[in-house]
């Protein structure tokens, strides 16, 4: 396994809120990869809201505020592929007209990843130590899959999880509809595509579905629960860490 | 055409609840993706061809002003007229005194989108000329008048039934007990109904795909063969484009045409590929008398050297329509004018305005999947976004979202603050919707808990959980 190296965990405005349980199953991983974690405090969000309503000064203060909040760590991890996108991708592109800002905009990029990709790429994670047998499919969150090439790496940490069969879901790199503020803007449209997605997950007759960014999972989660379907929603992260008895499934009752 | 894309909202709810369009949707939704697919699995130096295809176009647009004067010298050279056209109403004005002056009575054209921008048909006929669109669809799509859903599939939206249907009604001549219900059949009818008009037309209308600058030349390609009818029968053949279609050489034009048809319906190559230059010369066997060619700005100039001037780029393959799950959705009317899709969600604010068309950029999720199968890597999602940046500049957003935006802002730059709000949130909503697991509805969510549940918080911050665990490290 590579080098003992100093992490600063980047938790995302939504597994803050909904689902810390990611947040810990990310913290669980990465210790196991041999790295030391921290959480930077003067963490919020990674300004996704702000830049993508086009709104850049909002978008450009709350970067700065992650920037300097995350400077000086070997790296930086995401279980998100979305907002790992908006600090490696997108921040030298906000910063292009700032060269001072940029710079460092760059050298963040440069050391952030997305979770899963930097267990395998990084870390040279081959296997994880989790069981659960269910049968499972998997769906390529977008920005991951496009921005980031998030593809071969999860599909290879799970293919290591015993009792866990994977059947790919047709149309997996098709966008699950949620978009950010696009599924509150434009709700019939987004509930297309999420009813698309979700009869596509039920066809693979899987008894979960998995992804790696939790905005995809809770639209997916929400409609799956809505049409009254059985299927477990979980982030990946929960179910490489061997957490999926910490949490029920996103959106289930709490056994208690 | 007078645009409806202020509307895009009511647009896409007739769309959702076509069930026929749903279905036409649904087919091509995997077809496309999938042919496309197959063809450039077959052509392993594609992805050195999409960077080839967007330097070309980088360094064409770099240097428009001389491959244009280039391009017209060569094509005033072979014989062929140039019209400079700034706007739509320049170049119908063009189009129409060219037919005025040879007394044209029907007009045959070949598909092209540019006719559509500047809505030739309906200027053609309030002077009394008869326009005949001889490719099928926009055939089945005019004799139905509706406008195209589809930049290179304009009857995309329809099923074969309302095909059927629609030339029952306009072809009374023949046998109303006819069978109609295999597309071969269909597409048999047209033939036979447009053999007649392609000899009696006196000016034949064409697009371009291409001009090359070096030769003077006007490139289309069809599947069908009705562009080649429709340029070489006619005494007249006028090319309706515009000034972004130049490229310098015929090698450049054969990169693209490598490029266009795997992007664009997964073939190799398409079934027709012509390439024009001049009028009939001594000695030719066919070919038309007079070769115009009407050159479109109608703002495109604009674009250049600003955010927008990638969209230049722009072959018109609609790839980026074929793998839109936006598009798949709603379908090509909804989007109110004559460039759907991503792409027209970029190309159209910049032609009609972006009070007109603002919602077409933000009916996005920038899922990215456009930019992913451009053939000349436009960045269309990134695109999309500027106009969102000039939305909010000129405070064209919604003020409800505008100040959710900033109370939004106001927290994110203030941890301390947002940690303290985020804890209790998540204890209160936790709490309240635990013992469901989620929400089925939300006081200033409806947009989400219509239709689908909004999953519960566990209940407890990471945040917080994360200072406890912490605190219980260094007791």
């Amino acid at each position: 396994m590579a080098e003992p190296a100093r992490v600063a965990l980047l938790v995302t405005c939504l597994v803050d809120l909904f689902r810390p349980t990611v947040g810990l199953a990310a913290v669980k991983l990465l210790e196991q990869a041999g790295c030391t974690v921290e959480v930077p405090r003067a963490q919020t969000c990674c300004a996704q809201p702000a830049y993508n309503s086009g709104d850049r000064a909002d978008a450009k203060a709350v970067a700065r505020q992650v920037i300097a909040a995350f400077a000086g760590y070997d790296y930086v991890v995401v279980p998100s592929g979305s907002c790992a996108g908006m600090v490696k991708v997108h921040y030298p592109e906000l910063f292009a007209d700032e060269p001072e800002t940029l710079a460092r905009a760059q050298e963040l990029a440069a050391r952030t990843h997305e979770l899963v990709a930097f267990l395998v790429d990084i870390r040279g994670m081959e296997s994880v130590a989790a069981v659960w047998p269910r049968a499972v499919t998997y769906h390529d969150a977008c920005s991951g899959l496009r921005e980031l090439g998030v593809k071969a790496q999860p599909r290879r940490l799970l293919g290591s999880v015993e009792g866990l069969r994977l059947t790919e879901l047709p149309g997996a790199e098709v966008c699950c509809g949620f978009g950010g503020t696009f599924c509150v803007k434009y709700p019939e449209i987004s509930d297309k595509m999420v009813t698309d997605k979700a009869a596509d997950i039920a066809a693979t007759g899987a008894e979960a579905v998995l992804a790696g960014d939790l905005g995809c999972l809770l639209n997916i989660a929400g409609k799956l629960s809505r049409l009254g379907h059985r299927i477990e929603t979980r982030h990946i992260a929960e179910v490489l860490a061997g957490m999926t008895e910490t949490v029920p499934a996103i959106g289930e009752p709490s056994a208690a | 055409m007078q645009p409806t894309s202020h509307a895009f909202p009511a647009n896409a709810r007739i769309g959702l609840a076509d069930e026929t369009l749903q279905r036409a949707l649904g087919l091509a939704r995997t077809g496309f993706p999938l042919r496309r697919q197959q063809a450039i699995e077959r052509l392993p130096e594609f992805e050195a061809l999409r960077e080839q295809g967007r330097t070309i176009k980088d360094h064409t647009l770099a240097h428009l002003d001389f491959y244009l004067e280039l391009y017209e010298n060569h094509a005033i050279a072979a014989g062929g007229k140039v019209h400079w056209a700034r706007t739509a109403e320049e170049a119908r004005a063009a189009v129409l005194e060219i037919c005025r002056s040879v007394g044209a009575k029907t007009v045959t054209k070949g598909k092209s989108m540019v006719a559509e921008e500047i809505a030739l048909n309906d200027h053609l006929e309030a002077n009394g000329i008869t326009p005949v669109e001889t490719d099928l669809g926009e055939y089945i799509i005019q004799l139905r008048h509706e406008p195209p859903s589809h930049i290179i599939a304009p009857a995309i939206h329809l099923m074969k039934e309302q095909v059927a249907d629609t030339f029952r009604t306009a072809h009374t001549h023949l046998d109303a007990h006819r069978v109609l219900d295999e597309p071969r059949t269909l597409c048999d009818e047209a033939r036979t109904v447009l053999r007649p008009q392609f000899l009696a037309a006196d000016v034949g209308i064409t697009g371009a795909n291409f001009l090359v600058a070096e030769t003077g030349s006007s490139i289309i390609v069809t599947n069908e063969g009705n562009g080649d009818l429709t340029q070489t029968l006619p005494r007249v053949h006028i090319v309706v484009t515009s000034i972004e279609k130049v490229v310098p050489t015929l090698e450049d034009a054969a990169t693209f045409l490598r490029l266009l048809a795997r992007s664009a319906t997964g073939q190799e190559f398409s079934s027709y590929t012509t390439v024009s230059t001049g009028p009939r010369r001594a000695g030719d066997l066919d070919g038309p008398e007079q070769y115009h060619v009407v050159l479109l700005d109608n703002g495109r100039i604009t674009l250049l050297g600003g955010e927008f001037q990638d969209m230049l780029r722009c072959l018109r393959c609609a790839a980026c329509l074929n793998h839109c799950p936006v598009y798949a959705t709603v379908g090509g009317h909804a989007y109110g004018w004559v460039y759907p899709g991503p792409m027209g969600a970029v190309l159209t604010p910049a032609l009609v305005g972006i009070g007109e068309a603002g919602h077409l950029p933000n009916a996005s999720t920038f899922c990215g999947r456009c930019e992913s199968v451009c053939p000349v890597k436009i960045p269309l999602p990134k695109m999309m976004r500027h106009w969102r940046e000039r939305q909010f500049v000129e405070r064209l957003a919604p003020p409800v979202f505008r100040s959710g935006l900033r109370l939004w802002a106001m927290l994110a730059r203030r941890p301390a603050f947002y940690h303290a709000i985020v804890a209790i949130k998540a204890r209160m909503l936790g709490w309240i919707g635990g013992r469901r697991g989620h929400f089925r509805t939300m006081p200033l969510a409806s947009g989400w808990t219509r239709m689908r549940d909004m999953p519960a918080p566990e209940g407890r911050s990471f945040h917080s959980l994360w200072a406890e665990r912490q605190r219980r490290a260094t007791r």
